[in-house]
């Protein structure tokens, strides 16, 4: 099923009729999210309305990390299985979540300045984020770099490895190094830290914000291959008037 | 064993006889080491408690620099070809090039460190430790830095780029590294195993890593 589905075209067909709903989903979500977190969630006792600002941040972390476990599933299907539509998966997430990444070191930089007094500390969380950030950028350039599609797609791969590889050192070293951020307050064996009235619009939020980045990968994908589809048409078309202009030196001209 | 040894006796006659890596590395080394008192003042108690990150920031630096040339002056003459078809396996030829670029590089480095630390006024203990701890953890930047160099080897202007896929990744050695090297901190020890650690884990995923870079795609 999943190979079926998997094939270029069939996932031209199943993802052109999914994006609508999906569209409306990531929209009333975050409707309901946002009227949640700004209308009806409570303003913190100390921290006054900032507190607001978690709604997008902390979502937007689970999202930036999330995309890169993502990145890498797909690697190992491009090293495993050469599949091409692993590498365009791999291709179309790695901007996605340079951005998420990047709007919650923003975001977090944003509240920070009213609850901590300044926009950037070097605290373990915000480190390792910022680190993060710097990967996918990394990622990025070798994508821009690398001309061929295929020699890429191997090199990213092996580079998103072996940053999945080091993610959780760097981020146990960094937390050795310094921590000022408050601990994880969610996903916790004890159960969450946080008030319901505040959970809950964050977890809508949460929701919204994973459909929206479904949304767009599912674009980005097909985005990339069409790229594809037009680079191959044009390597063929700047075949065709090669042959053409010489006909005497091409060695198809002599069957035609 | 005999191609292993081979390729390190090959690149240590390259290195000595081109010039240009070894004792050139440790006076980029000496350049930054001098560069960041200006940068700072000359406030000897500052530069003494900050010494063994100086080191490790320089060390960074000056294993980078010939770093890009690891794989590609083999790409460009021909070699890496015959090294791909030859019959030990990739990995292991990796790796003789990986120990033949650290004792170009890695190696001076961490001799040389006590003679720099005079510069930064560190104390003689401080010394031995940065030295010890430059020693233990540099193999691991040149592993690490092994595997921007396989993915760069083909492309025209790798050097930059190689600088941004590696550094991220070199965050936890230079954590352990100045850890390891401050011995008025208690945790230099645990922190001095947590680099040796580092360093096997880096040769392991390196070579892998660099080898299947440089694989010729099917």
């Amino acid at each position: 099923m999943l190979t079926t589905m998997a094939r270029p075209g069939a996932f031209m067909r199943w993802s052109r009729s999914l994006l609508p709903p999906l569209c409306l989903l990531t929209a009333a979500l975050a409707g309901w999210g946002l009227y949640l977190a700004l209308m009806v969630a409570p303003p913190d006792y100390q921290q006054g309305e900032t507190v607001r600002i978690m709604f997008v941040h902390v979502p937007a972390a689970w999202l930036a990390m999330s995309f890169y476990m993502l990145m890498a599933a797909s690697a190992l299907g491009t090293l495993i299985w050469r599949h091409p539509m692993a590498d365009v998966s791999q291709k179309a997430a790695a901007p996605i979540g340079a951005a998420f990444a990047l709007i919650c070191l923003v975001t977090g930089s944003l509240w920070g300045k009213p609850m901590w007094g300044t926009y950037w500390v070097w605290d373990a969380r915000l480190t390792s984020m910022l680190i993060l950030f710097l990967i996918y950028l990394g990622i990025l350039a070798l994508w821009r770099t690398i001309e061929d599609p295929a020699t890429g797609a191997r090199a990213v791969s092996i580079l998103t490895l072996v940053g999945a590889v080091n993610i959780p050192i760097i981020k146990f070293s960094v937390d050795w190094w310094f921590t000022l951020h408050q601990g994880a307050s969610v996903l916790r064996l004890s159960g969450p830290t946080i008030h319901p009235s505040i959970l809950q619009p964050l977890l809508v939020m949460a929701v919204a914000f994973t459909c929206f980045g479904f949304v767009l990968h599912l674009l980005g994908m097909r985005t990339e291959v069409l790229r594809r589809r037009v680079r191959r048409l044009a390597l063929l078309e700047a075949e065709r008037l090669d042959r053409a202009s010489v006909p005497n030196l091409s060695p198809y001209a002599a069957s035609a | 064993m005999t191609a292993f040894l081979a390729l390190v006796r090959r690149d240590l006659a390259l290195a000595s006889r081109v010039g240009g890596s070894g004792g050139l590395g440790l006076v980029f080394f000496l350049m930054v080491v001098t560069l960041i008192p200006f940068a700072l003042g000359p406030d000897l108690n500052l530069l003494s408690r900050i010494g063994p990150a100086i080191l490790w920031i320089a060390a960074l630096l000056s294993t980078l620099v010939g770093l890009d040339r690891l794989f590609q002056a083999d790409e460009e003459d021909g070699s890496l070809d015959l090294l791909r078809f030859s019959a030990a396996p990739l990995e292991v030829l990796v790796l003789a090039k990986v120990v033949a670029h650290w004792l170009v590089t890695g190696l001076p480095l961490a001799l040389a460190a006590p003679l720099f630390g005079l510069l930064l006024a560190m104390s003689p203990e401080a010394m031995a430790t940065s030295s010890l701890a430059l020693l233990v953890g540099t193999p691991a930047l040149t592993c690490l830095g092994a595997v921007g160099a396989a993915l760069t080897a083909t492309l025209r202007r790798g050097g930059l780029i190689l600088a941004v896929l590696v550094l991220p990744l070199t965050v936890p050695v230079l954590i352990f590294g100045v850890a390891a090297a401050d011995p008025s901190r208690e945790a230099a020890r645990p922190a001095l195993l947590a680099l040796v650690g580092l360093t096997l884990g880096a040769a392991v995923i390196g070579t892998f890593a660099a080898a299947a870079a440089l694989r010729p795609a099917e």
